[in-house]
């Protein structure tokens, strides 16, 4: 066993004691966790065949996935096609639905107007405040909640009253309560991602591991420092579910509010597609909300991934 | 470092949890003594109390009788002046190796380059500078426990408590871990305040090991380690080392039986065995 040297370091500079440790762990520990520090395999180069095999792996991986997922578009394309083009009528009907070209062209048309851009900024300008708005507040009760008893004996009950009452249901009350359409709107968009967020904040501040807690006091970590540096970073898991889930249903009070209140927006677009007779407008009013939740998605997940480097160093198994 | 820092006086210690009826004695009329610079360790029986006394220490859990005094101050809360290392190691998942080092200096507010350059002097003692960049879920159980020392270490506390701290490694990361802890100690000459139920454990690390009895958990002897320093693994097959372990065994071989409580007693007795505690040593 080479630990001597490993032993001995009390009375060897820094640098003999570091060379040695990797090759003393991975001699002493079976768990098999360790994780040395990348070895270069150089002059080493694999068997060709392997080389081949690897290329070609990759190849079904990636190629596979995308042609699998290309063939389900394709498949919901062309059944819309035939189904528009042999008018479809069997519970469903197909009578009045655009067909697929129709809706291209009207693309290309609406991409060369102004308000089209115009209806989806300020739909993003509205979940971005609204969102926000329930980040900070979400986060913050949820901490406060999660950390303190009395605020939640306090709060909890008169939150947990308010939370199954869908955002939709405010939109009456929002429009009464708010003195402008916009800020009614933003009103709804935030209640909307707010309960998930706060919920999964106290959830993810109650799970904190207490010896952490034990650990960082033992430190000299007092209250502020306790919550801002340990409290919520061992909860950002748990938040970042709630801010995929919140803004997630951001999108659905969003689009809601609008078609009932709006003035401009991407759900006011669709909404007056239907009232216009527009019906080409009313799917491609749809496809802009998927892509625009799925872009708003898509950036949590990535703030999430650049924001807790350490949950994906191993496959993110620790979410 | 901390040659004359570190003595701890435990006078006439009491834990009871609950109340009426329902509570329980924890710990019962403890005494210890830690002189600066000394390695004590308690040895117990699991469930004996004995990580309740080093929780009082920490300043986790309230005394319900006698006192604790560390350097003459009695310890009301916890503190960086006593430094922790946990079985579960407890590091912060989201910080790299060396943040988890500099934690307790941060909270100290030392400036950056400061908590840096003794992050990277005591990694580099413990074996750890190329890891520093790492986070604890790519280490092994032994790496991560050297950084849970390395942690608490890294504020120079004036004792060291430490609650199993290799409990959870397997046998050979074990001995190497108590090699390792026995040159730190030897390097930095802090009081420590081991807990363990491993007997040989606490003969190589100790200069004193305190027996305890199982629950309530009273000092049931004090053995002195004359063992030289510093430490080698050659000294545990020494006939000394073998005479302590024996003493050691006897005192905690009943304890231990006593932990697990009568039920064993009552198991044994209906296969027609008639046995006490002692008995059920004999025939395992």
């Amino acid at each position: 066993m080479r630990t001597a040297e490993l032993i001995n370091f009390h009375e060897e500079p820094n640098d003999a004691a570091s060379a040695s440790a990797p090759t003393t762990e991975s001699a002493n520990d079976q768990s098999g966790t360790i994780v040395k520090p990348p070895a270069i395999p150089t002059g080493q180069a694999a068997p060709k065949g392997m080389v081949w095999r690897n290329m070609a792996d990759w190849f079904t991986r990636n190629i596979g996935s995308a042609a699998l997922a290309l063939t389900s578009i394709a498949l919901f394309i062309g059944f819309w096609y035939l189904a528009v083009k042999y008018r479809l009528d069997f519970y469903v009907r197909f009578i009045n639905i655009p067909a697929p070209l129709d809706v291209l062209d009207e693309i290309v048309r609406l991409s060369k107007t102004d308000t089209f851009y115009e209806n989806m900024l300020i739909s993003l300008r509205r979940i971005l405040m609204g969102f926000g708005i329930a980040v900070v507040s979400g986060i913050t009760l949820g901490l406060i909640i999660g950390r303190y008893r009395r605020a939640r004996q306090l709060m909890f009950p008169m939150l947990e009253i308010l939370r199954p009452i869908p955002a939709i249901a405010w939109v009456p009350m929002a429009i009464m309560l708010w003195p402008t359409n916009e800020s009614s709107i933003v009103f709804i968009t935030f209640i909307g991602s707010f309960f998930p967020i706060m919920l999964s904040t106290v959830h993810g501040v109650t799970s904190v591991d207490p010896v952490l807690i034990r650990a960082a006091r033992c430190l000299g970590a007092k209250e502020p420092a306790l919550l801002r540096q340990v409290i919520l970073p061992a909860a950002l898991p748990d938040i970042f579910n709630g801010l995929s889930v919140g803004m997630g249903v951001a999108w659905v009070s969003l689009i809601a509010a609008e078609m009932i209140s709006g003035q401009l927006g991407i759900g006011y677009f669709t909404w007056e597609a239907y009232s216009l007779i527009q019906y080409s407008d009313i799917v491609i009013g749809m496809i802009v909300i998927g892509f625009l939740g799925l872009a708003c998605s898509s950036a949590i997940r990535l703030v999430g991934r650049l924001g807790m480097p350490w949950a994906n160093q191993n496959g993110g198994n620790k979410a | 470092m901390t040659a004359d820092k570190g003595k701890v006086e435990i006078r006439n210690l009491d834990v009871r949890f609950g109340r009426g009826a329902n509570q329980i004695e924890a710990v019962s009329d403890v005494n210890i003594n830690i002189q600066p610079g000394e390695f004590v360790s308690i040895l117990g029986p699991s469930g004996c109390g004995k990580s309740t006394l080093l929780n009082v220490v920490a300043g986790f859990v309230k005394r319900s009788g006698g006192s604790v005094l560390v350097d003459g101050a009695d310890v009301l809360g916890p503190g960086a002046e006593r430094g922790m290392v946990f079985q579960q190691y407890s590091l912060f998942p989201w910080m790299t190796v060396r943040k988890n080092v500099e934690f307790g200096l941060k909270m100290q507010g030392r400036p950056r380059s400061e908590r840096e350059a003794a992050a990277r002097t005591l990694l580099g003692l413990a074996g750890l500078l190329a890891f520093e960049n790492h986070y604890p879920d790519q280490l092994s159980g032994g790496m991560k426990q050297r950084v849970g020392i390395v942690r608490a270490l890294a504020t120079s506390p004036q004792v060291l408590l430490m609650d199993e701290p290799f409990g959870a490694l397997d046998a050979q990361t074990r001995v190497v871990m108590q090699q390792i802890l026995t040159n730190m100690w030897q390097r930095f000459r802090l009081s420590v305040l081991f807990i363990t139920h491993d007997i040989d454990e606490s003969i190589f690390l100790s200069d004193k090991v305190y027996v305890m009895t199982a629950r309530p958990g009273r000092i049931k002897a004090e053995i002195e380690v004359p063992l030289p320093r510093p430490r080698v693994a050659e000294m545990t097959t020494s006939a000394e080392f073998m005479q302590l372990r024996r003493q050691l065994h006897e005192l905690i071989r009943e304890e231990s039986f006593k932990a697990m409580g009568g039920d064993l007693k009552e198991g044994m007795g209906g296969f027609g065995m008639e046995v006490g505690p002692r008995g059920v040593a004999e025939l395992i």
